[in-house]
């Protein structure tokens, strides 16, 4: 698996070193450098991140957040989110007993490198059922174009 | 990669895949319970809260509205799935049971029954 990641073109995700290191951690091999962005396995939000012949796609995990205080940036190609989940748990007293609290609360963030031939200008970001949505274009020098032949 | 293609496909998910469990927050105060689900990605049509008996089950299936052609190139949720199950105590109401979903987190109240509210016990000083 790890060989299929490390071919794909463009596959310049820190997170990937994340897992590469995890791995060669767990293969004892301590030598390969890590991605200087790359976190933890568990981070909020969690991301997913997809390709297609014209975008490219993140998909972020956060349910339960107010989408005016979602903030996404793009500078120098790495893709920031950040924002604030308010707690549900009710202020403690004597009349609330608390039995689970999994649930992250608080301020988060977390940015992902982009690949280098995505257009910066070009985003969309939605968000529904707790999903955002990213779609970043590809400049257009990187998207499939058709060559006529004179 | 298979299962992580099958995930941003949206794709049904295989039986046999095992959910994943939710995070929850569980609270209690004077009228009843109150449970908090992170569900995201799923919308009130792939929800399922069943009661049967005691137990309390919430499962939801995330739908992402990812382009057919897209492929994968990082996961970090790959199952497609969520289950938890809860038993409820006696002096539940599971009649009364109220579920809200709204950005992917699942809200159930659960209230006690009248007579399981709580009242002052007097004491006497024999």
């Amino acid at each position: 698996m790890l060989d299929t990641m490390l071919s794909r073109p463009q596959s310049l995700f820190d997170q990937l070193d994340a897992m590469q290191r995890l791995l060669s951690r767990s293969l004892g091999a301590e030598a390969v450098p890590g991605g200087i962005r790359s976190v933890a396995y568990g981070a909020f939000p969690e991301i997913n991140v997809g390709r297609t012949p014209t975008n490219v796609e993140v998909f972020a995990f956060a349910p339960g957040i107010d989408a005016s205080s979602l903030d996404v940036t793009i500078e120098r190609n790495v893709l920031k989110i950040s924002g604030m989940r308010a707690s549900a748990i009710p202020a403690r007293d004597a009349k609330v007993q608390l039995y689970a609290n999994e649930r992250p609360e608080g301020r988060f963030s977390r940015a992902v490198s982009l690949p280098d031939d995505v257009d910066p200008l070009k985003v969309e970001a939605k968000y529904r059922d707790g999903i955002l949505r990213i779609s970043i274009a590809l400049s257009a020098a990187a998207q499939p174009q058709r060559i006529a032949v004179k | 990669m298979a299962d992580r293609n099958e995930l941003t496909n949206s794709k049904p998910a295989e039986s046999n895949q095992r959910p994943v469990s939710p995070a929850v927050d569980i609270f209690e105060d004077a009228g009843g319970i109150t449970l908090l689900a992170d569900m995201p990605g799923v919308s009130k049509e792939r929800l399922d809260v069943k009661l049967d008996g005691d137990n309390l089950s919430v499962e939801g299936r995330v739908e992402l509205d990812a382009p057919a052609e897209m492929r994968a190139l990082w996961a970090e949720v790959n199952v497609p799935r969520f289950r938890r199950t809860f038993t409820l105590s006696r002096e539940l109401d599971a009649g009364r049971i109220e579920a809200n979903l709204k950005d992917g987190v699942l809200t159930l109240r659960v209230p006690k029954l009248a007579h399981a509210q709580p009242r002052r016990i007097e004491v006497t000083a024999a």
